[in-house]
């Protein structure tokens, strides 16, 4: 079954990019297709570079790249919510003249489209959100 | 596409607080460009969305709420709010700025059962 | 195809839950996660209310979730627990899924 899962708020705050990953997870390892994961809204801060967390506990950016590159998985950030909360690829970085850019490994910058795409083709959308 | 599929787009809190309102109305924007079935469901403190006569001018952030007056223009022409959220807030459709159809909650829970996608925040 | 509803806040700080019920037609099953599983609990204010809803729904709650807030003990019975796995399945047997946030 091709399931497009949704995630609307960051790591650690709230326990949704938790739930939503452990799901993801889950459904690949049953053989499910998971067209692609979107981030929406603070889930957008899922897909920072920069988030460094202590030895003792989960890494959930890194997690996400991860399981991306084990399963080719599709991890695509809304671009208008990325740039308001500063998650920026190089070139969107370069657009706006920023000398810096910050997006995780795996993870791609992509408009708002690219949810109703991927939720039109899938059989079924599950949100994880707060 | 083959086939259009419908979509309902839930909105369940208030604006201005979070920016869940906000983001949600872009979302269904863009939803209505790709030509499906789309709906907007306003219940519980998401009916305050739609309250008329909302300045975001002292608060400085962006009236985004203009933006509802022009969802049939967009194609959304499914604007259900629910009944029971309405008058637990006092509230009635004349107070609310743009024309929607006002449905009760087991009615409301007919129309869930029919989409094939619902989006929440 | 029946529907699945999922709720990820106590009943006792949100109306999630109430209001999910609220729109629960017959046969709809009702996935409990994170702070949604004090929802399952037994003898709370809330308790009254999910028993008249397990008259007429499906209700699960996800066992890592109630593990995690050391819960297990309190549960009321007639809800059903699942894992990750189980909430996959849960997910490929209904249509619409809609999250209760």
């Amino acid at each position: 079954m091709k399931f497009t899962v949704l995630v609307n708020e960051g790591p650690y705050t709230h326990q949704a990019s938790d739930t939503a990953f452990h799901f993801t997870k889950a459904a690949l390892e049953k053989g499910h297709h998971v067209l692609r994961v979107f981030f929406y809204h603070d889930g957008v801060l899922n897909a920072t570079a920069l988030s460094v967390p202590p030895r003792d506990d989960r890494d959930v950016v890194k997690r996400w790249s991860t399981l991306a590159q084990q399963y080719q998985l599709d991890l695509v950030a809304c671009i208008a919510a990325a740039e308001r909360r500063g998650i920026l690829d190089s070139e969107d970085a370069k657009r706006h003249g920023l000398e810096m850019d910050n997006l995780a490994p795996r993870f791609r910058i992509s408009g708002l489209g690219q949810l109703v795409e991927a939720a039109i083709q899938a059989d079924r959308v599950v949100v994880f959100g707060d | 596409m083959a086939t259009k599929k419908k979509i309902m787009i839930v909105n369940r809190k208030a604006p201005h607080g979070t920016i869940y309102a906000f983001e949600s109305l872009e979302m269904a924007l863009i939803t209505a460009a790709f030509d499906q079935d789309v709906t907007l469901a306003f219940l519980d403190d998401g009916v305050y969305q739609l309250v008329k006569n909302q300045d975001t001018r002292p608060i400085e952030t962006k009236n985004f709420t203009r933006a509802y007056r022009a969802l049939p223009d967009y194609e959304i022409e499914k604007i259900y709010v629910e009944r029971e959220s309405l008058n637990a807030r006092g509230l009635t459709p004349a107070d609310l700025a743009v024309a929607v159809e006002v449905l009760d909650a087991d009615t409301l829970a007919q129309r869930i059962m029919q989409q094939d996608v619902v989006f929440s925040a | 195809m029946a529907m699945l509803y999922t709720v990820n806040k106590s009943p006792l700080e949100r109306n999630a839950l109430e209001s999910c019920l609220r729109h629960a037609t017959v046969g709809t099953a009702i996935l409990l996660i994170e702070d949604g599983v004090y929802g399952a609990m037994a003898q709370t204010a809330f308790t009254p209310a999910l028993e008249q809803a397990l008259q007429k729904l499906h209700i699960y709650a996800l066992k890592p979730d109630i593990e995690a807030r050391g819960i297990q003990d309190k549960i009321l019975p007639g809800i059903a627990l699942v894992d990750y796995g189980g909430f996959v399945d849960l997910v490929a047997q209904h249509s619409p899924v809609m999250a209760w946030l």
